[in-house]
């Protein structure tokens, strides 16, 4: 549903751009269903600027849109392995975000990270994690281990459900094996490339949209999933665990960056320094249950966002940051998944 | 006297046509191009394109390099390739059987009712592919429309796993271009002389023989017009394999978006691309070649 339903939003997007006045605009392009309605309408009370939004469904069409040479957006927020890339092609520019006013309220782990280590050019947006889901239900397994999700038992034949994102599916792989992330080792990923082809008899469907309404039917018994995207779908009702393997998970963060073509680069500073007030970003915490940046928003937390098991991993959980991958291990990620969609 | 307005008549044809030849140049010819010329380009690591001429992108449609970086036959992507020709083939035939039926009985209707009728087939487009596509899985899936009442009246015992098949998707693909099978077949039905039924009727046809001698003949270029217009989207589909295949299998349509996305090789995207498109084109050119040979035999009869 995500990557779909972001041709209607560019179609409505579209719509509010020729409605928006001159005076003060913003254009945020973000992926689809990750900006809360009432975030960018309290942004627009308090500041006056008229906000548009497009989406996107992956970091890879944010890139390429940007290649191509789209312009027009103020912000858009890609993950930190794109960050370096965005960077390196100058397709993003310095705003200098340590010298915002709320810069203060980052939390210190977040300050200053590797892939934009003087803090020029992100902002924080959210930060999670990718693991497996699993409905709790129609499965026995306690989801402790990845070998439970690469290497499935006979009853989830047919009812296994994996992203359709090679980086995302080929990083866990690595976490499970114990490789590097981004290997340039042709023989390890040969293994991952045999260890896919095996898992994908068990496959009922390669999906990154739909992970919770599979789970709810039963359609898929275990998935791929982000940490706050399974909270939404165990909201709804469905017994949906999210596992914290011993291996460990992926671990992401999305931040905003300011592209090099952007028109209202002030607006843009408004905006992250707007997001770095806990008030505002708790609000999107809330929405969408991922992690934060910034000190003081558990205060804004409602109960449930609190003690949810999605936001709140076990303290031993090892979490591993996927680096910019050279190109000759992309091509390898790429060439072990054409394989395995053969 | 106006001095920009050519006086020969083929130059007033011209200028009636330039509007069409724009429209063509722009958004037909352009965009080829550019493809033709991205395919023979290396590609950026990070998407786009490098200035440097290259036949990588052609030379990776057939081979590949091996773990020792040798050149080895892969017939990987021509699987996929073939593959999808297989699925819009079947897609184009259920689309014939459906199609077919219907647009006859409208034919058979008065002709006031037909237009509502015609009317109703295009009712379908109002609403987005995507949305009718997502409605398939409501109605296919684990406890969905169909799967309920069988499993309550005990006809069934499990589900039927109908979704995530790729008989899931030839419903999908069928569903969604069907109207465009309907439409054409209509239109050639629609001119049909009923006389002609009635004399080969007089002549002792049988009902199947009026049907295969005479309807499907006189008909045919309407049911070719729908098989083309049905078989071309199906092979670039990507919206009924992902969500009602599972993604399972590489289509030709996802490879390509594959490539412009994930893999980042905007030369080898277009490089397919232009494979397709070529062999649209083949296809067509018999089919015109085949047109005109049997145009030109009918005129001497």
């Amino acid at each position: 549903m995500k990557r779909l339903l972001t041709l209607f939003t560019a179609a409505a997007a579209m719509l509010t751009m020729s409605l928006a006045k001159a005076d003060g605009e913003l254009f945020i392009y973000n992926w689809t269903e990750y900006t809360p309605p009432e975030l960018i309408a309290k942004f627009e009370k308090e500041t006056g600027i008229k906000v548009s939004l497009d989406t996107y469904d992956s970091n890879e069409t944010l890139l390429a849109k940007l290649q191509a040479g789209a312009t027009g957006y103020d912000i858009v927020v890609p993950s930190q392995n794109f960050v370096p890339i965005l960077i390196n092609e100058g397709l993003i520019q310095k705003v200098g975000v340590h010298s915002l006013p709320n810069f203060k309220n980052m939390k210190d782990r977040w300050k200053f990270p590797e892939w934009d280590p003087k803090q020029e050019y992100t902002g924080p947006w959210q930060w999670g994690t990718t693991s497996f889901s699993y409905n709790s239900e129609m499965y026995d397994g306690k989801g402790t281990s990845l070998q439970e999700f690469f290497e499935p038992s006979e009853e989830m034949r047919g009812r296994l459900s994996v992203f359709q994102t090679p980086d995302e599916v080929v990083s866990l792989a690595n976490i499970y094996l114990g490789f590097p992330f981004c290997s340039e080792d042709a023989k390890q990923m040969k293994q991952i490339q045999d260890m896919l082809v095996k898992q994908k008899e068990y496959v009922v469907a390669y999906n990154s949209e739909t992970m919770s309404d599979m789970l709810a039917s039963g359609d898929a018994v275990m998935t791929n999933h982000w940490s706050g995207f399974s909270r939404l779908g165990r909201l709804t009702g469905a017994p949906i665990v999210y596992a914290y393997p011993k291996e460990g998970v992926v671990g992401w963060f999305d931040s905003m960056v300011v592209p090099s073509s952007a028109k209202n680069v002030e607006n843009a500073k408004k905006f992250m320094n707007f997001m770095m007030d806990p008030v505002n970003m708790a609000m999107l915490t809330e929405n969408q249950g991922y992690g934060d940046a910034v000190k003081g928003t558990e205060a804004y937390y409602s109960d449930e966002l609190k003690t949810a098991p999605e936001i709140n991993p076990p303290a031993d959980l090892k979490v591993f940051f996927a680096p910019t991958c050279s190109p000759k291990a992309q091509s390898l990620i790429d060439k072990v998944w054409t394989k395995v969609m053969q | 006297m106006n001095l920009w307005l050519p006086k020969s008549a083929a130059g007033k044809r011209w200028l009636g046509l330039a509007p069409s030849y724009f429209i063509i140049g722009i958004f037909m010819l352009v965009p080829m191009v550019i493809m033709g010329v991205f395919s023979f380009l290396e590609p950026n690591p990070y998407g786009g394109v490098k200035p440097v001429g290259s036949l990588a992108a052609y030379v990776k449609l057939f081979f590949e390099y091996d773990l020792e970086d040798n050149l080895v036959f892969n017939p990987g992507y021509i699987n996929i390739i073939f593959r999808s020709f297989q699925l819009s083939f079947g897609a184009t035939l259920l689309c014939l059987v459906f199609g077919f039926p219907v647009a006859y009985y409208i034919t058979l209707q008065p002709e006031n009712r037909r237009n509502f009728y015609i009317y109703l087939i295009t009712i379908p487009f109002w609403t987005n592919l995507l949305i009718r596509t997502f409605a398939w899985i409501i109605i296919l899936g684990r406890g969905g429309v169909i799967e309920t009442p069988l499993l309550a009246a005990g006809i069934i015992e499990d589900s039927l796993r109908m979704m995530y098949t790729d008989g899931a998707i030839a419903i999908g693909l069928t569903y969604s271009y069907l109207p465009l099978m309907v439409l054409p077949i209509y239109a050639s039905l629609e001119k049909l002389d009923f006389r002609l039924l009635e004399a080969a009727s007089d002549l002792y046809a049988s009902r199947l023989e009026v049907m295969t001698k005479v309807v499907i003949p006189l008909c045919k270029p309407g049911i070719i017009a729908g098989c083309i217009l049905v078989f071309i989207p199906c092979l670039g589909a990507f919206i009924a394999p992902n969500l009602l295949g599972g993604g399972k299998n590489l289509m030709l349509g996802s490879l390509v978006q594959f490539q412009f996305a994930s893999a980042r090789n905007w030369p080898f995207g277009a490089a397919l691309s232009m494979l397709l498109l070529s062999a649209v084109v083949i296809m067509l050119i018999f089919y015109a070649r085949a047109a005109s040979k049997r145009a030109s035999m009918e005129g001497s009869d």
